[in-house]
């Protein structure tokens, strides 16, 4: 009998053909989500190549100095102290003093250094420099670099360091204050990074290097017991040291010319090359500055939090209620289909349309209520419209057709059984939507809305038609705050000449990425947790 | 809206419901005794769910569905203007062909609807009584904080028969409560409800002739005319509906012979 259907050698030749059609798609489908992922890759590394390198620095006090300087003062004005230019006088004179003890650099030593002997450290090994004292001395046979450090500043006599050795006062012996024994000394003893020195010895510093009317005027800011040793320290780079960065590189080129890089940066004159990685706690933490080693994101990270915030507080609530309403009160009337049809056609609306819309609305009729006169509460920074609120505002109506949207659908997919059988039991409708729609629709109207309030947070065009501030120091504190967001930040500090703000761009464009992956994350794990279990 | 003056607690005359332009049953009338087992058989598509949705107001969420006629609970037409279909439902429950559990746990399953209804009483007390009731407390009497899908598909069932006794209403419909199970379990509910039957009135529909013949008192055999349109061919006791029926498409049916 012939049969309709392929058969034997041809059933599997068919087969087979079927099979390579089905491996042609598989492959192109592969093809595809490589290619995405690769360029994504690309994007992420471009940028992230942008936020560490090399930096060329120019201080007008370099880091090291400013320690060396504070110790050296304190050094040379110890009591009991001399200091000798001509390395033979040093020697002659220490030689006959028993009480004595010197610093030499270590080739004067070795030139000069009859009836001396180098004194060891126990726990750290000098370079260049060596501790002397006479060989008439008998006690001094070792030192910890703690005892070093008290004995060429607060020490007095010798009994002080360990109660065994004499109770006579200590000699010092010192190379003069511009001699490279001394600075390098300083900087093995007592390090050379001020971040690491103790918070009184911060304050000596600035005392040291401002001038007495600055000082005061920084303690009328705020008390020096109310600072902390992080506070001290950004003065100190603040109002001392100073930086300025002149060049930056990026990562790749930090690395593969790095010979290169050095070379140059020795050729600038002052200029120091540092390794910095741009995105730092400080860089998160710091406001606004117009100078990039100073300049953080916190401002532009709060104004994005207290516009999201309004967004979220405004379009959440509506845009639910408006779901439930289409969804399980709506009769499906010409009304009902005219609302419907324009909630999905405003979705697709162009954001920067909405920009228009939010000005001519919230900023410029609505001004006396989102500028807060309405209420008195006018800041004294704005005198207009343009404020947290109205961009909360114009964000809520940009997403809230998706969050409409998305909230029917996670509705509608709640089985019609449940209501069924919570209405055949003599529930009211509203009492079938409160315990049973809207607990089973919760994880997808969740989702649905932290994906469009991160849509928000990454919104620029109808923030800057709506009047985001470019410039802007001061944290927003409240709804009527004038305000920036991190979009908008970015954009500002890529259409900056100076490099290092390229670098900032790309700093904050992985601060924006990291928000943003939170937020999917939160997305994801609220979906996993609340899956269904029915 | 009690009125126990007519010996039937569901009446119904000249039901007719439409969907839309869609005549899809004419001229019902069913006489539903009190504490008796009624079963509604007939080809799919007949209207059978139609109808036995039209007996607590079900049919009001369907947009399309519009119902002509009475349909007298104690002898008051529940489709009065002055019927709130809240209180219907609370009198007249509802069992569906797919099992249905909330998806909570067990407790909360039977003790939600008491709860709504402004309950009063002790909770735990009804829900093991419901549970019992429904045959399923010895079962899960030690999992009661489990979710009400962690059962099987009878267990979830009986789930829902114990949900819709704890508001204690004096009608339980049942619209293939037993389709969806395997043969053991569907015994466990027919034996369920002839126990239930002492106490409540009981509308099912069914598609298995055995199951109509074997619990129910009273049977109603719809088919549907030429134009598709369900109605009431032949009602009366179950023994004579499967023994003698008077009509010739009954007998068809019921022997097997029809289409
Ligand atoms: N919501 C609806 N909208 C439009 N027509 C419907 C609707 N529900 C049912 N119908 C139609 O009404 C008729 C009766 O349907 P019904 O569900 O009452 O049949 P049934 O007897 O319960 O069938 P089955 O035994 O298959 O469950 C059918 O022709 C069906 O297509
Ligand atoms: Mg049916």
């Amino acid at each position: 009998m012939m049969s309709d259907f392929p058969e034997g050698q041809e059933l599997e030749q068919f087969i087979k053909r079927r099979r390579q059609k089905g491996l042609i798609w598989r492959s192109l489908f592969l093809l595809a989500t490589t290619l995405g992922v690769l360029v994504l890759m690309v994007l992420l590394l471009t940028i992230l190549n942008k936020t560490l390198g090399y930096v060329a620095v120019r201080y007008r006090m370099e880091p090291d100095e400013l320690v060396v300087a504070l110790y050296r003062t304190i050094m040379l004005d110890a009591s009991q102290t001399q200091t000798l230019a001509n390395p033979a006088d040093l020697t002659r004179g220490l030689a006959a003093d028993p009480d004595g003890v010197g610093i030499m650099a270590r080739a004067d030593f070795e030139a000069t250094g009859q009836g001396l002997r180098v004194v060891p450290i126990t726990d750290l090994s000098l370079q260049g420099v060596v501790v002397v004292v006479s060989e008439a001395n008998t006690w001094l046979t070792d030192l910890t670099s703690l005892e070093l450090m008290r004995l060429f500043t607060i020490a007095t006599t010798w009994s002080e360091l360990r109660p065994e050795w004499p109770q006579r006062p200590i000699h010092r012996w010192l190379p003069p204050a511009s001699s490279p024994a001394l600075h390098a000394f300083i900087a093995q003893v007592y390090g050379e990074d001020p971040r690491t020195q103790p918070t009184e010895a911060l304050v000596a510093m600035l005392a040291m290097h401002l001038s007495p009317g600055a000082m005061r005027q920084i303690m009328a800011e705020k008390p020096l017991s109310a600072r902390t040793h992080e506070d001290f320290y950004q003065l100190l780079v603040d109002r001392v040291m100073e930086p300025t960065i002149l060049e930056t590189w990026s990562f790749s080129e930090s690395i593969l010319n790095r010979k290169a890089i050095q070379a140059r940066v020795a050729a600038m004159p002052d200029a120091r090359l540092e390794f910095r990685r741009w995105i730092t706690w400080d860089f998160i933490t710091s406001p606004q500055s117009s100078r990039p080693e100073f300049a953080g994101v916190r401002t532009a990270i709060l104004g994005s939090l207290w516009v999201v915030f309004i967004t979220l507080l405004f379009a959440i609530p509506v845009g639910i209620g408006a779901a439930i309403y289409l969804e399980e009160y709506g009769s499906g009337g010409w009304l009902d289909q005219l609302i419907e049809s324009n909630i999905n056609n405003l979705a697709g609306v162009p954001s920067i349309i909405y920009g228009m819309l939010g000005l001519a609305v919230f900023v410029r009729a609505l001004e006396p209520l989102t500028s807060g006169s309405l209420f008195g509460l006018v800041d004294p920074a704005t005198s207009n419209g343009r404020t947290v609120l109205s961009a909360g505002l114009t964000l809520g109506l940009l997403i809230l057709p998706l969050i409409i949207i998305n909230a029917r659908e996670a509705i509608r997919a709640v089985p019609q059984a449940f209501r069924e059988a919570s209405l055949g039991l003599g529930a009211t409708q509203w009492q079938t939507i409160w315990s049973h729609v809207l607990p089973n629709a919760l994880p997808g109207i969740l989702t649905g809305s932290i994906l469009a309030i991160s849509r928000a947070f990454g919104e620029t065009a109808p923030l800057v038609v709506v009047g985001a501030s470019t410039a802007i120091f001061l944290d927003p504190h409240g709804p009527f705050s004038k305000f920036t967001v991190l979009p908008i930040q970015i954009y500002q500090w890529t259409s900056r000449p100076q490099a290092a703000f390229q670098n900032l761009a790309a700093a904050a464009i992985i601060v924006l990425l990291a928000l943003l992956l939170v937020m999917n994350g939160l997305a994801v794990y609220l979906r996993h947790k609340y899956r269904r279990t029915y | 809206m009690m009125n126990t003056s007519s010996p039937y607690v569901i009446e119904t005359q000249d039901l007719n419901v439409f969907y839309g332009d869609f005549h899809a049953v004419k001229n019902v009338q069913l006489r539903i005794e009190k504490h008796k087992i009624t079963a509604l058989i007939g080809p799919s598509g007949c209207g059978k769910s139609t109808v036995l949705r039209c007996f607590n107001r079900m049919n009001d969420f369907i947009p399309t569905a519009r119902i002509q006629g009475r349909v007298l609970f104690h002898g008051k037409n529940i489709y009065d203007p002055d019927v709130d279909p809240v209180q219907v439902r609370r009198r007249i429950g509802m069992v569906f062909q797919k099992p249905n559990p909330f998806p909570k746990s067990i407790y909360d399953n039977v003790a939600w609807g008491a709860k709504i209804n402004g309950f009063r009483g002790d909770l735990d007390q009804l829900v093991e009584e419901s549970l019992r009731r429904a045959a399923l407390w010895d079962e899960v009497k030690d999992k009661l904080d489990a979710n009400g899908y962690s059962l099987s598909g009878g267990q979830q069932q009986r789930l829902c028969i114990a949900r819709a006794l704890a508001v204690k209403p004096e009608v339980i419909l049942m619209d293939e409560p037993t389709s969806a199970l395997d043969p053991i379990a569907s015994l466990r509910i027919e034996e369920l409800m002839v126990q239930l039957a002492e106490e409540y009135t009981i509308i099912v529909v069914t598609h298995n002739m055995q199951q109509a013949a074997r619990v129910s008192d009273y049977t109603a055999f719809f088919t549907v005319d030429e134009h598709r349109t369900g109605y009431l061919e032949e009602f009366g006791p179950t023994p004579e509906i499967f023994t003698t029926p008077k009509s010739r498409i009954t007998e068809d049916y019921i022997t097997g012979r029809f289409g």
